[in-house]
This record gives C-alpha cells, structure tokens and sequence, in this order.
C-alpha cells in the first residue's frame, strides 16, 4: 500500500465514473458543458477530501450503529462551505448548477469513499483516496461535459471551435443525451481496456 | 441422406411453409415501394437521394457493427434495408442528407445492434432514429416541403389544422398532394402496401384495427373529424408498416389489442391535447417500451391447462 497507488487508482483502475459507476446523478444532470462538469467536479473532490480526513480522524470515535447519520453530518457541512464559497465567488457558475450543489450530500460516492476507504485506513491514505477519487471524478465530468458541449453548442468552455457550418445537436445537451454520451463512452472505454486487462480482474 | 428409409419425425415446431426473415424482409420492401415511388414523384429526386442515403448508411453500419460485434454480418437478411426505408419515410423531403446519415446510424447502432441485432430490440429501430433526430434537430426535422414545388415551405395538414384549423381535402390526403414526411404523403399507397402485407399474412390484422379504430372512436367522442385524423399525418403509415413490426409488438393475440389500443388513445391525446401536431412515432415508441409487460401477462391457457 503506497500513498501514490492509492492516488493513481482514482484516476484510471478504480475511476469513480468509468469503473466504479458512482455518482451518475450529477453526472448526468449538470454535464451539459465543459465549465459545469468541471465545477461540478470540483466541488465534489472538495467534499470527498474534507469529508473523507473528517470521517477519517473520527472512525474510532463514531459509534459503529449510527455511522451513516455521522457521516452524513460531516460530509453536510463541507458541501455547504462549497455552496457558500461557490455563491460568493463563482455567482454565474453556482446559479447554472442551482439545486445539484446541495445534492451533492447524497451523491454515493462521496459517502461509499468515506464508508469503505477513509473509515478503515489512517489518514493520509484517506487524504491520498479522496484526491485520487477527486481528480478522477473531476476528469470523467469534464470530459463529459467537453463532448457534449461541443455537439451540442459547437464550442468548448464556452469557446466558440466549430464554425457556421455547423448545426447544434440539441439532444446532447437535453438529458437523453448524458445517458448516451455516457454509455457510448463507457462502451469505448471498456474496448480499449478489454485489450489489456482480463475478464477475471474485471470482476 | 436418409432418403426412402422411411420417417423421420424431428421435434416440434414443425416448419410448414418457406418464411424466413429474408423472404419477410423483401416482401416488407415490395410493400413500401407505392409509398416510396409516390413520394419520389410528390417531391422530386432530393427523396430519392434521401431513400438511398438511408440504405447505404444502413447497410454499412449494420456490417460495421456485426463485425466489431464479431457475430455473423447478415445484411443481405433485409432487415437493416427495411429501417432504412421505415426511416426514410418519416423523414421531412428536404432534410440535409448528412442527417439521414446520422438518423440511420442511430437507428442501426443504438436501435438494434446495441441490444443484440435482429429481435432482441425493445424499440423499432427506425423510430429511435427519428426520435433522435427530431430531439436533435427540431428545425430541419419539422421544415416540410410544398408537393411538386421545391424549396417553397408548407406546413403539414396536422399543422395546418393545429396552428390555424385549416382542413385539408380528403381527395389530397388520399391521393398524396399534400406535404409531410415522404412515407404520409398519400394514404393510398400506404394501404395498397398494408393490404398487401395483411394478404400475405406478415402482419396481424388486430394492431392497425384497434390502432386506427381507437383513433376513429375517440376523434369522434372529442367531436373531431374522425375521418381527417385517419388520413392526415403518418397514422395509416404507423399503424401498417411500423406498429406491426415483428420484434417490438406483443406476441399475444389479446396483447396485440392492448398494444393498438394504447397506440390510439396516447395519439389522441398527442394530436389534441399536446403540444405536437403529430404523435405517431411517440405513441408506438411508447407502446414498444410495455410490450414486454404485456406479454408477460397475457400468456393464454395452455388447450387443457384449467382456468384459473
């Protein structure tokens, strides 16, 4: 166990979005373009690093029946510094995400990291944990949030790169489109992983 | 091999007759053709360059898919032809072809390759394709061609009646001298395909009659004009040629009914009370998604089993 490993293994192995399938809610509600999936992303790492040295630092004082609950109260109060935060410096961006900043209390990934990982092991693994997480949910979402705006707006981070010619494909952005950009990238992603890793690890 | 040394009984289902799906496929296509050749000479060759578009991305994603799939590459079967051809008829005359394109691939990939190919499809592939592209293309997807006048725009008689409650003759509808998608031009062609189909036995006679007859009786109880409705739009098209597909409708004789019924009432209350003038492809999209329900639940006794 290396704190790097524990890092490396958010980001690609044990991503959150493409391996681990946690978190689609806000995956598939604010990905509509680049800037959202990207702030998205980070507010949630936030959370994940906050939530998870919090919860990490109190294992062993939270009594095991009420956990949940405990967990839950920590993960609340750094998501509504996140919400602050992003309200007073980021106004434009945290109006567009609205009510998916407060939900991001029950996006599973965040509770499942400090369950699982932040609980059971010291503390600067769970510092390692959370970031690697954080980084890897952060990429997933932007890279999801980068295809769909290009089709569906032409541009990227807001950046105009496909001329007139172009007509938008609206369903990328609408909600149907997150369910499709999603499975046709996981269905790509999991070809080119099929090459090097095999069925039993998959497991 | 076994030739002249006596009877060989295999076990049952006991083939009676030479239907294959290749066979069902072509004959599929000989009952599109009037609609197709009408809608060829309603709005000129742009159709036709939209026909064969949808056929060659058709055939080519089907045997792209088959082959990163590594199964079988069928597409000489005629089923990746006859949604290309299902898809080409619910398509605007002056749609872009790079549309087409992407509607075709849409329909093959996601429609049907991703479940599995050919019966394993929940939806009708060709009504994906063009669900996806009136979600991602509103404005060309609803730009609708005056009849043998190109490049001059006119709304469809469905519009026409919604936005202004303008009427449109019986004759034009029937004879095809109106605009619309190139398969709802005519009414004609579409039942001389239809009956064709129904003569041959390809399709079940139970989901058009409760389709259209749901569609009649609820017109005529909303004080609608039954007839109109019947004629006007892609409902004769949608309720012949694509609620009847084989793979996305109940097997169940009583499911076949419930399918048609359901198809009816929710274009109803598309057509009137929601904010489409057409509702054809959503109605039977919808009804796709139940069937697995209703067939589960409408399984017939068993010849002997006893009444529950």
């Amino acid at each position: 166990m290396s704190l790097w490993k524990e890092f490396a293994k958010g980001l690609w192995d044990e991503n959150p979005v493409w391996v681990l399938l946690l978190g689609m809610c806000p995956l598939l509600a604010v990905t509509n373009t680049a800037v959202n999936g990207l702030a998205m992303g980070l507010a949630t790492a936030f959370v994940l690093l906050g939530g998870g040295i919090v919860n990490s630092l109190l294992k062993n004082v939270i009594p095991h029946k009420v956990r949940i609950p405990c967990y839950i109260v920590v993960i609340a109060t750094f998501v509504t510094i996140a919400d602050y935060v992003m309200a007073a410096y980021f106004p434009e961006v945290h109006k567009l995400l609205g009510l998916f900043i407060p939900l991001i209390v029950v996006n599973c990934l965040i509770l499942g990291r400090s369950e699982s990982f932040a609980t059971q092991n010291p503390v600067h693994y769970a510092i390692s944990d959370a970031l690697g997480m954080g980084v890897g949910f952060t990429w997933a979402l932007t890279f999801l949030g980068i295809i769909r705006e290009i089709f569906g707006f032409g541009s990227i981070f807001g950046v105009q790169v496909l001329g007139d010619w172009f007509t938008p494909w609206i369903i990328a952005v609408l909600p149907a489109g997150a369910f499709l950009t999603m499975g046709i990238v996981l269905a790509i992603f999991n070809v080119l992983k099929s090459g090097s890793t095999s069925e039993a690890e998959c497991h | 091999m076994s030739k002249g040394r006596g009877l060989i009984v295999t076990t049952s289902p006991h083939v009676r007759d030479e239907d294959s799906v290749t066979k069902i496929m072509y004959n599929v296509v000989l009952a599109l053709l009037p609609a197709l050749i009408l809608a060829v000479r309603t709005f000129g060759l742009h159709a036709l360059w939209l026909i064969i578009t949808c056929s060659v991305t058709a055939l080519a994603s089907e045997a792209l898919a088959q082959k990163l799939r590594g199964v079988k590459v069928t597409i000489n079967d005629g089923s990746a032809l006859v949604t290309a051809l299902l898809l080409a008829m619910s398509l605007p005359p002056n749609l872009p072809l790079w549309v087409a394109v992407v509607g075709t691939v849409v329909a093959i990939i996601l429609g049907k390759q991703i479940f599995g190919g050919l019966g394993y499809n929940y939806f009708n592939p060709a009504l994906i394709g063009r669900a996806f592209l009136l979600a991602s293309f509103p404005v060309l997807m609803t730009t609708w061609e005056k009849p043998f006048v190109d490049a001059q725009a006119q709304a469809t008689p469905l519009g026409l009646m919604k936005m202004e409650g303008v009427a449109t003759p019986y004759s034009d509808l029937f004879m095809g001298s109106v605009s619309g998608s190139l398969g709802e031009v005519s009414a004609l062609a579409i039942l001389i395909g239809g009956l064709y189909l129904l003569y041959k036995g390809y399709i079940d006679w139970r989901i058009p009659l409760s389709y259209l007859g749901t569609v009649v009786i609820f017109m005529t109880i909303l004080g609608e004009d039954p007839i109109f409705h019947l004629l006007a739009g892609s409902l004769l098209a949608g309720a012949f040629f694509y609620a009847t597909d084989m793979v996305t409708t109940p097997i169940t004789k009583k499911g076949r009914w419930i399918f048609g019924i359901g198809a009816g009432i929710l274009l109803v209350l598309i057509r009137i009370f929601g904010g489409y003038p057409e509702g054809v492809l959503y109605s039977i999209i919808l009804m796709n998604m139940f069937v697995p329900i209703i067939d589960k639940y409408t399984v017939p006794t068993v010849f002997g089993e006893v009444a529950k």
